[in-house]
């Protein structure tokens, strides 16, 4: 069966490749805050430094589920009601990147300044 | 109203586009419908119960567990698929030669069958748990229009996952497999690239540098097109390079195991031909 055995390698070399991954990301990135009230993000514009990975902590202090989501630097993340989660973002080149709160989009709009 | 409805469109679409491929590549396997239905019934038990732990599974591995989860979840279909693709190399020629002789129903494995209610399960649980959740925050947000909304997306994405569908089966038989083989391969490799980009999201594997492009300006992802686009090929605006290089290693691996596989079957096939439709 040798789809199996090559199923199986690339199952491996994936693992093995996570495994190196977490060695080498040893520095502890920058860490940034966000918060969601009322269906807005405070604040609403962010700077954050270019070419570096940074940690966002978005904290939902509403009494709804958000997911955070940005299309501009492509990350979704589900946050529960009055819980915190935490999204790796970058590294991304200076600009400005937008990201939304896909279950209240009305409202629930940022930009991500990366400078 | 309009806002309920095109959230729970978005979700829909992405697991109707899936649905949609995996169902037409299984054509002329018995119980497809059954096996369909029973994916699509298992998907969203797996949702509410997906949402109902979503507290649970967001605390595990230090607080990326929802990263980690859903790349769990796309890699298994990712292997499903390359399972199936792997299976019709070896049975696909057979498979569409007693289709045209008989035009109906053909004598095959278990595979397709654990193959579609897998991947039409995962699917649905996927993006099922994130329209529970969105209609949970509603309802506590005591929002109305919410059964309109509901029905009005579920009804938009599953005519589009239909057309799709109806589009795929107007291929000539004799391109068929070939046609939906090569849109599984494209489908795989789009949802590794995914499982990725949530990995890198938890940290848990590095980007490899900045995006390679930015192609947002053309095709934005948000669009209906880019989304579809995502979907079925992976399309991403602004790719980690980390997400290309595992997009093109799943495709490769991919065509290979396919090669290997035909090569093998038409050995047998021209030794016994007989025990080809077997296996």
């Amino acid at each position: 069966m040798p789809h199996r055995i090559s199923i199986l390698v690339s199952v491996v070399l994936a693992l093995a490749a996570m495994g190196t991954a977490r060695t080498a990301v040893a520095a502890e990135p920058p860490s940034f805050r966000l918060a969601i009230v009322n269906h807005r993000f405070q604040p609403a514009t962010l700077t954050i430094p270019a070419n570096t990975k940074v940690k966002l902590v978005v904290e939902n202090r509403d009494a709804t589920p958000e997911e955070f989501e940005s299309n501009d630097f492509d990350r979704e993340k589900i946050i529960l009601p009055n819980s915190r989660a935490v999204i790796f973002v970058g590294p991304l080149p200076p600009g400005r990147y937008r990201f939304f709160g896909e279950f209240n989009p009305a409202t629930a709009q940022g930009v991500l300044r990366v400078e | 109203m309009l806002a309920i409805a095109l959230l729970v469109f978005r979700e829909v679409l992405e697991a109707a586009l899936i649905v949609s491929i995996v169902a037409a590549a299984t054509r002329g396997v018995p119980r497809r419908g059954a096996a369909l239905l029973g994916g699509i019934g298992l998907g969203v038990l797996g949702a509410l119960l997906v949402a109902l732990g979503a507290g649970r599974i967001a605390a595990l591995f230090s607080g990326v567990g929802q990263e980690v989860f859903n790349a769990g979840v796309l890699l298994a279909a990712v292997l499903m698929i390359a399972w199936h693709v792997i299976w019709m190399a070896s049975h696909g020629r057979a498979l569409a030669m007693q289709m045209q002789d008989v035009g109906k129903s053909v004598r095959t494995g278990a595979s397709p069958l654990t193959v579609l209610i897998t991947v039409v399960a995962l699917a649905v649980l996927r993006e099922g748990s994130e329209v529970v959740l969105f209609l949970y925050g509603l309802l506590a947000g005591g929002a109305g229009h919410l059964g309109a909304g509901l029905a009005l997306g579920l009804a938009a994405g599953v005519t589009i996952g239909l057309l799709l569908y109806f589009g795929l089966l107007r291929i000539p038989l004799r391109h068929f497999f070939g046609a939906t083989n090569a849109l599984l391969i494209l489908l795989a490799a789009g949802l590794t690239a995914d499982a990725m980009a949530f990995l890198v999201q938890a940290d848990l594997l590095p980007a490899l540098g900045e995006p390679l492009w930015d192609s947002s300006a053309l095709l934005s992802e948000h669009s209906l097109p880019g989304q579809a686009l995502h979907v079925l090929v992976g399309y991403s605006a602004r790719p980690a390079p980390v997400q290309l290089l595992v997009w093109l290693a799943t495709a490769l691996l991919l065509g290979i195991g396919m090669r290997i596989a035909s090569k093998a079957a038409h050995r047998t096939h021209s030794a016994s031909p007989q025990r080809a439709m077997t296996g």
